[in-house]
């Protein structure tokens, strides 16, 4: 049965499972995730929080022998229907890594890549200075542009893959734990990013820092074991949660 | 304790003699024939054709035909081998088909040089008519150095880390972008290495060249791939096995040839890999 | 959102395409050797061939007994691992456990340079060099003889053994190391009695491949050892490798579809058969000792 979804979310997951082989990594998880918001993900390790992100822009694809069932829809077309082609959808979702992964070649060539191989005519130069200023990450490369991006910091280095990521000029941008490989100073420069990007686009990112969840998002999901226990605005979620599982996670009785 | 730590000096100051002992072997090797050959590398020895008369020899027919085996073999062998690596690395999933094709590169990587001299004899030169020539001698070359080149591009692919793949893909690249414009160009030093390794036994072989009938006295240069052909280490071999001093002086002079060959090779293989280290870190 | 599988299959399909050529190689060595091989049978029993003591294909009374050639190949093989295994062994032993890395950045190439060296040049030198040396210390070696074939050929292999067992005692855990010096032992013990014996089925796939590799050894053999069909144990005397035996009547003018131009077709079919044997057993020793690490 596929209906067809008419208000403003970004996302809409409905009965989600997936399975590597025998085991239940996500079991039948529902809810929606509104545009232009920011949406935390989070629980303790384990439980189906990165699995379920790799489902929004089908990077779990290329994992060998695993099934999905269920349907996510976006904006109204289900990700995973027969004939949809992934790639096509990953220029509209872009992802940031756990741990920065920037090409082995200059700055420039590290932002002009995807938008070259995805067919962009335009001004390049431009696109590559508007990316990085609104990854906040310009003034300090410009001088340096034909750099090897190796060369720059693990802070500089996930900054610049969040603006290989917005030069794509997505409508979502998927973050899988993107801080935690990096020092504290670097991660409340991204967080301070992750403010204003959400003006743009819709961002979904999974933390196992409870923190960062409340300081950065709107909405919070909770998920144990693979099961979404509770989906709410953050502020709520965190003073007055609803299920005693996710009050036990959020004071720290277990994680 | 004594008695064990006397041991224990023995046994490392034989392991460091060993190792002094190989390499003075090659400082040797190089010295010997820098010494017996240096005289005999004149312009005339460049460009003179083998004679009898060890003062008017020259290795211009040799070395015109190693040339053009080189450039022919690296034309067949070297896109054959990278794209037989990419496949096998970035297309083929785990299965007993992969795993029979992985043994085989294996295989046909030990397979004495002389055996696909046998090969190149009956296929090429008998079986599909091209007699003597330079197709003979550089398909043949290819089929040896093939295994060579497969195998050290798939080390390098595989060395080249998944997170470059990850970020690729989420870019919304699709396979072939991601391996062509992002994998291959990140294994390029390895491939690199691969090449240089096969064009140096390209340079370096004669037992195959032998067989399939490369001549040992030729006194033209090939002007075309159907030409018959002789090559610098068949020319080194004849001069080798003659008794006389002055043909071993002749032979000498010829490797300092080869091997100023197989050096410049290298050269441009150190060359290449840097040019794509600048951005490795 | 449409699929689009042109461009993703079309590369697919013919990357795949050029495995055929590798797939092929091996068939056609097959196909061609035992084509050869089988006409050569026909007219030559099996039984003359393996266990016959005379090589004499060219000149009348012929013979055809491979022996006196298995025996050259032998002499030369096993004389070549007698010197290159322990020395390419303890070059390996040096860089891993005594060398710094800046010793190991000067030496690695320098073996990268030797194994580079074509075969050619190494029979010239033997020519040129070894046999006069030895020639004099035993005045009465021939001017072709196995001893130095056997020295040039183990000059060949003992890059490939250093590097080979290099990697056997890079892979092995260093709490392996760590344990038995804690224990306060010397390098010596630790390497003879600990690292030695838990890399020995590694060195022995090495051994095995380095063998195959020296049976395959052709020029350098030509030219040093002789073209002498001879069964003896006598190092100082001539004689020829299977491999020489190809290239002196490749020299020659050989008619095509004549028993000595099917001689050497046999004479390869010996070749491949021990070759791809040892490689086949090398490999599963390497790739299950690796397992057996994991």
């Amino acid at each position: 049965m596929s209906i067809k979804d008419t208000s403003n979310h970004a996302f809409n997951i409905q009965s989600l499972s997936v399975f590597y082989g025998p085991k239940e990594a996500v079991k039948n998880v529902s809810f929606k995730i509104q545009e232009k918001m920011v949406t935390a993900v989070i629980g303790p390790s384990g439980c189906g929080k990165s699995t379920l992100l790799r489902c929004l822009n089908r990077m779990n694809d290329f994992i060998l022998g695993l099934k999905v069932e269920g349907k996510i829809f976006y904006r109204d077309e289900n990700l995973y229907a027969p004939k949809v082609d992934a790639a096509s959808i990953r220029r509209k979702i872009g992802m940031v890594f756990q741990k920065p992964n920037p090409f082995p070649k200059s700055i420039t060539k590290n932002i002009s890549w995807g938008p070259k191989v995805n067919g962009f005519t335009g001004d390049i130069n431009e696109l590559i200075e508007t990316s990085l200023r609104r990854a906040a990450l310009w003034d300090e490369v410009k001088d340096r542009l034909n750099d090897s991006a190796l060369t720059l910091s693990g802070g500089q280095q996930q900054r610049l893959c969040i603006a290989r990521a917005i030069a794509m000029n997505p409508e979502v941008i998927l973050m899988d734990e993107p801080c935690s490989a990096l020092d504290p100073n670097a991660t409340s420069r991204i967080e301070t990013l992750i403010h204003e990007l959400k003006n743009r686009f819709t961002i979904i990112i999974v933390t196992h820092n409870m923190q960062q969840a409340a300081r950065v998002s709107d909405e919070t999901a909770f998920f144990y074991e693979g099961a979404l226990v509770e989906f709410g605005e953050t502020d709520r979620i965190f003073t007055n949660p609803r299920e005693k599982r996710t009050e036990d996670y959020i004071t720290g009785r277990f994680g | 304790m004594n008695h064990r730590h006397l041991k224990n000096s023995i046994f490392k100051y034989t392991c460091i003699l060993v190792v002094i002992l190989s390499i003075a072997i090659l400082g040797i090797l190089i010295g010997q024939i820098i010494q017996q050959g240096h005289s005999w590398v004149t312009m005339d020895f460049l460009k003179n054709f083998p004679s009898r008369l060890p003062s008017r020899a020259g290795i211009k027919a040799g070395l015109w035909g190693t040339l053009w085996l080189l450039g022919l073999t690296a034309l067949l062998a070297i896109p054959i081998g990278i794209f037989s690596a990419v496949a096998l690395e970035e297309y083929m999933r785990e299965s007993k088909i992969k795993k029979w094709l992985q043994i085989n590169v294996s295989n046909l990587a030990g397979l004495p040089s002389i055996v696909y001299g046998l090969l190149g004899l009956s296929i090429f030169v008998r079986g599909l008519g091209m007699g003597r020539s330079l197709w003979a001698g550089s398909l043949t070359m290819a089929l040896l150095v093939l295994p060579v080149i497969i195998i050290a591009s798939q080390e390098s692919i595989r060395a080249v880390p998944k997170t470059i793949r990850e970020a690729a893909y989420a870019l919304g690249a699709r396979k072939w972008q991601v391996v062509f414009m992002q994998v291959l160009p990140a294994s390029v030093p390895g491939i690199m290495t691969g090449i240089i390794l096969a064009l140096s036994r390209v340079a370096g072989e004669s037992a195959p060249l032998i067989v399939i009938g490369a001549l040992t006295f030729v006194n033209f240069v090939p002007q075309g791939p159907s030409d018959s052909f002789s090559a610098l280490p068949i020319q080194i071999f004849n001069w080798s096995s003659r008794p006389q001093e002055e043909f071993h002086g002749l032979a000498a002079g010829a490797i300092i040839v080869l091997l100023g060959i197989l050096f410049s090779l290298n050269l441009v293989a150190v060359f290449i890999r840097e040019r794509y280290q600048r951005y490795r870190t | 959102m449409l699929k689009k599988l042109n461009a993703d299959s079309f590369v697919k399909w013919a990357l795949y395409s050029t495995l055929l050529i590798s797939a092929f190689t091996t068939l056609a060595v097959v196909f061609v050797i035992g084509r050869e091989s089988f006409n050569f049978f026909s007219q030559v029993g099996i039984l003359e061939f393996i266990s016959g003591t005379r090589w004499e294909p060219l000149l009348d009374p012929k013979s055809f007994g491979v022996l006196p050639l298995v025996c050259g190949t032998a002499l030369v093989v096993f004389g070549s691992a007698l010197i290159a295994l322990p020395m390419g062994i303890a070059v390996a032993i040096f860089l891993n456990e005594f060398a710094g890395k800046k010793l190991r950045r000067i030496i690695k190439p320098i073996l990268e340079i030797l194994a580079g060296i074509p075969t050619v040049v190494f029979g010239y030198f033997a020519l040129t060099f070894i046999t006069p040396v030895l020639k004099s210390v035993f005045p009465s070696i021939q001017v072709f003889n196995a001893l130095s074939g056997a020295i040039v050929v183990g000059i060949m292999i003992l890059p490939m053994i250093a590097s080979l067992t290099d990697d056997a005692l890079r892979d092995l855990p260093n709490t392996l190391r760590e344990g038995a010096y804690a224990l306060g032992a010397t390098h010596f013990e630790t390497i003879t009695q600990i690292l030695i014996p838990a890399s020995l089925a590694r060195i022995g796939a090495v051994t095995i491949l380095a063998i195959s590799r020296a049976i395959g050894e052709t020029m350098a053999v030509t030219l040093a050892a002789g073209a002498t069909p001879n069964i003896t144990l006598n190092f100082s005397e001539s004689i020829q490798t299977l491999t020489a035996y190809i290239v002196q009547v490749s020299l020659g003018d050989v008619q095509q579809g004549g028993i000595e131009y099917l001689t050497c077709y046999a004479v390869g079919g010996l070749l491949f058969v021990m070759t791809f044997t040892l490689n086949v057993m090398g490999h599963k020793l390497i790739s299950r000792a690796r397992m057996v690490q994991l």
